[in-house]
């Protein structure tokens, strides 16, 4: 209710995006002669293994909010930071007000007038907020109460509520992002990158952070936000582009043109099948993982996993689809038992695992592919060996002595059936690429025969050579009778391996699909949380 | 207990026990003042114990060539801070582990000190901090001819004090200062320069150290030996955790570890013997015992910081101890 009555009041604002009124007569004066506050043009950005950003693009208009959507791993913050000056693009140029920019570090793009604010804030806890705000571009001689009044008085125009002279750990998490935001406007931030920031927020704070990037496109800034919320982007922003791959797949839709649907076609693809579904093979059998009622709650206290329910078979692929921090991570490291259940229980067969530990968990035949592959799943800075031993270790042991020779031989025999590309076995992990990586963490994980498997975004960042080994070797698990648990934001991934498909929105899941029978755009719309309570 | 007061009595009205808690202070308050400095930048430097060594053979050589000790303190200080930069280079630009490198930095201050002061420790001193007279100030009874006769190196160390003060709470540097200390990756987003404050500032420090060893070699104690620094570092170290990393507490904190240094030997030096009853002290407290009350005093005081920080940020900076590097994924 409160959304609809602002979004009226701010639509009645005469500020239409520049570049679609561009042979009107009626534009801004002050935006004259520029057509684009921001221009990203082919942008290429490479990381060991990964590649985040692969010809994306972004055009922004000045006095605009635009929305940048994406899925996780879709290459939208990897852009940003591209724009602010925190990575140098391999290839592409960056454009702001039609001039062409090289930033070689953040403090470069803060002068050209681009602030961002990242999901965990950059302040400094024991500082006030004004010695917070003005931190980097202060007078040589601080007058305390003139700065406060100072950093009051820009507040105060743009309707950010604050108190100058308080420490910046005694604030809300939303107070702190207006410290942020401050701090760009301070510098007098022509562009202001906001990054997922409604994340954080309590719904009252979310509607006032949009009258905030309301009173700032009025005064001509471009604010591009970061989201992957549909009905904020609807109430904030006037325009979308949609990354998907590293790519950008839709530039500057007017977000009137955004459904549910359509919204989620853009951010996890057509139905243009990239892999076939599997014909199964292998009959289902008995549950072999069970969780019931499972509650999570994490540091703030908020229940991140709500009450979940599921059962895996032995050969059966369950997928769980749903929107980046759904709660399918902490239900994943509950499971796993990394991350305390406030309540519920696990049971592998008949074995409960509710009050045993991660290593107890994982003798009882519990396999965990982690969604970080490297610091939860491996230990880059360990060789091959030490890493491929780490679960099973104790019984390569002598006592307290591990037996080296057989080590190496359980990593070579890694290496080979999974096909590892390593350089030595005795070096460190750090230099391998995402495949060879995710495929010796694989590979360990199976090593010891589990009954189930939780893999979690298994084939995230990886190629398509990469994508398609992890996916052949989860097949063939469940074919040989293991119960494969799926995590994935992936939507081919899942349609294309699951037997049935689960939905996550917010700690629950909402509803469940057959594969064979569901389209995408149920499925998608279930994410996008419409249906759901 | 009435013998008990009537030590204190006599303690009270030593002159000379006034005169050296107030020279014992304006030393420590020198050494850990600096240290203030190093680590509001977020580097810990504990080899306060070894610089001043260095300080104090440096200025009392150099007092001998010069003849002046505003020459040999200053020729000390610049020295220092130079030595100091060494643990600058190492801990802050390196990034090798503070703990390890300010450790080092103490035992090869100690033996360079011992190695190259060798010849002075038979020489007679070349210069001298003599007392300042403020005329009618000086004529004062009680504060006259303690406070108000001290050298002009303590009105200097309480300059210096107030300028710190300044300079932390109310200037652009100090506040690139406290935020380098605080998080450096946030500083850095910032635009300020990490590598380059924190060098700085563990040099400052370094010059701070230099001239509290050369004020014992050129005022408290007019000689040199290898020994004579005796953990009057490690007192500062203990002082900037005493002193919540704050200029003013670290003053009074200062004048509270001076005491108790100039009041310790007194309980041997004026024990009543023989004859002697009256003006001197009956108790036996074993000096030992009173030169552990500062570090007992700044236990006390980090249990009472780490109460207190339950509910609340502590007050230590938070990027101490760490080194920075800026990250590309």
């Amino acid at each position: 209710m409160r959304s609809d009555v602002f979004l009226t009041e701010r639509r009645g604002e005469h500020r239409e995006p520049a570049h679609t009124t561009s042979t009107g007569p009626d534009r801004p004066s002050g935006v004259e002669n520029i057509v684009t506050a921001v221009e990203l043009d082919g942008i290429w950005k490479r990381f060991p293994g990964v590649i985040a950003n692969a010809g994306a693009s972004l055009t922004v208009a000045p006095g605009s909010v635009h929305a940048v959507l994406g899925e996780n791993g879709a290459g939208k913050t990897t852009l940003m930071n591209v724009l602010a000056g925190v990575y140098r693009p391999d290839e592409g140029t960056v454009r702001l007000d039609d001039v062409e920019q090289s930033f070689s570090k953040p403090a470069d793009a803060i002068a050209a007038g681009v602030g961002m604010v990242y999901q965990e804030f950059r302040l400094i806890p024991t500082f006030t907020v004004t010695e917070n705000v003005v931190l980097g571009s202060a007078p040589a001689v601080l007058s305390k109460s003139a700065l406060e009044t100072e950093v009051g008085e820009l507040a105060e125009r743009f309707g950010l509520q604050t108190n100058p002279g308080r420490e910046v750990w005694q604030l809300s998490m939303g107070e702190r992002q207006r410290v942020e935001i401050l701090k760009a406007l301070w510098r007098d931030a022509r562009v202001l990158i906001l990054d997922e920031p409604t994340a954080v927020l309590t719904p009252d704070e979310a509607a006032e952070l949009g009258r905030i990037t309301a009173a700032m496109a009025g005064e001509g800034r471009s604010i591009i936000f970061i989201s992957h919320k549909l009905d904020e982007v609807k109430t904030f922003c006037d325009e979308a582009t949609v990354l998907r791959g590293g790519k950008t797949v839709a530039s500057s839709l007017s977000v009137d043109d955004l459904d549910a649907g359509r919204m989620a076609e853009l951010m996890v693809g057509e139905a243009t099948a990239v892999s076939q579904r599997r014909v199964r093979t292998n009959p289902i059998g008995e549950h072999v993982l069970a969780v019931d009622d499972m509650v999570v709650h994490d540091v703030h206290g908020r229940a991140v996993v709500a009450g979940v329910s599921l059962t895996v078979a032995e050969g059966e692929i369950v997928g769980i689809a749903g929107v980046a921090g759904n709660g399918q991570r902490p239900l994943a490291d509950a499971i796993a038992g990394l991350t305390p259940a406030s309540q519920g229980r696990v049971s592998i067969g008949s074995t409960d695992l509710t009050k045993l530990n991660p290593r107890s968990r994982n003798a009882n035949g519990l396999a965990y592919v982690p969604e970080d592959r490297i610091g939860v799943g491996l230990a880059p800075r360990m060789n091959a060996v030490d890493n491929a031993i780490l679960r099973t270790y104790r019984s390569l042991g002598d006592g307290p002595f591990i037996d080296r020779s057989a080590a190496e031989d359980r990593a070579t025999d890694l290496i080979e059936r999974y096909n590892i590309k390593v350089g030595r076995v005795d070096q460190p992990l750090a230099g391998l690429s995402g495949g060879n990586l995710q495929r010796l963490l694989v590979g360990r994980e199976l090593d010891d025969n589990p009954i189930a498997l939780i893999a979690a975004q298994p084939t995230r960042g990886l190629d398509v050579q990469g994508v398609k080994a992890i996916q052949e070797i989860i097949v063939d698990q469940a074919v040989d009778g293991v119960g494969v648990l799926l995590i994935s934001e992936d939507l081919e991934e899942l349609f294309a391996l699951s037997d049935r498909l689960l939905v996550m929105h917010e700690g629950s899941v909402v509803a469940e699909f057959d594969p064979d029978t569901a389209t995408r755009a149920e499925v998608g719309a279930a994410m996008a949380g419409a249906g759901a309570h | 207990m009435i013998t008990f007061l009537s030590d204190i009595g006599v303690l009270l009205s030593d002159t000379g026990m006034w005169k050296n808690l107030i020279e014992f202070g304006i030393l420590l308050f020198l050494a850990a003042l600096g240290e203030v400095i190093a680590e509001k930048s977020g580097v810990l430097n504990l080899g306060v114990e070894g610089m001043m060594a260095v300080g104090a053979m440096t200025g009392y050589w150099a007092g001998i060539q010069t003849g002046s000790p505003w020459a040999a303190i200053i020729i000390a200080a610049v020295a220092v801070a130079l030595f100091a930069t060494l643990h600058g280079v190492v801990s802050v630009v390196l990034g090798a582990d503070q703990v390890v490198s300010g450790l080092a930095l103490t035992i090869l201050g100690l033996g360079l000190a011992a190695f190259l002061g060798t010849d002075l420790v038979s020489q007679a001193p070349g210069a001298k901090f003599d007392d300042l007279s403020l005329g009618a100030l000086s004529e004062l009874p009680g504060v006259g001819p303690t406070l108000f006769s001290m050298d002009a190196m303590g009105w200097v160390a309480l300059f210096f004090g107030a300028l710190t003060w300044f300079v932390i709470n109310r200037t652009r540097a100090g506040l690139n200062l406290r935020a380098v200390g605080e998080s450096a990756a946030t500083a850095d987003a910032a635009g300020t320069p990490v590598v380059g404050t924190r060098l700085i500032a563990v040099a400052i420090g370094g010059a701070f150290a230099g001239l509290a060893g050369a004020y014992l070699t050129l005022k408290i104690t007019p000689s040199w030996n290898e020994s004579i620094v005796g953990g009057l570092g490690w007192i500062a170290v203990a002082l900037v955790i005493f002193g919540a990393w704050r200029p003013g507490r670290v003053l009074i904190g200062a004048l509270l570890f001076g005491g108790l240094i100039a009041v310790g030997p007194r309980f041997q030096t004026r024990r009543c013997n023989g004859d002697e009853i009256t003006n001197c002290i009956t108790t036996e407290i074993n000096p030992i015992l009173v030169s552990m009350l500062p570090y007992l005093l700044t236990i006390l005081v980090l249990v009472v910081l780490s109460i207190r920080s339950r509910n609340r940020p502590s007050v230590a900076p938070a990027a101490i101890g760490q080194a920075y590097r800026r990250e590309e994924r």
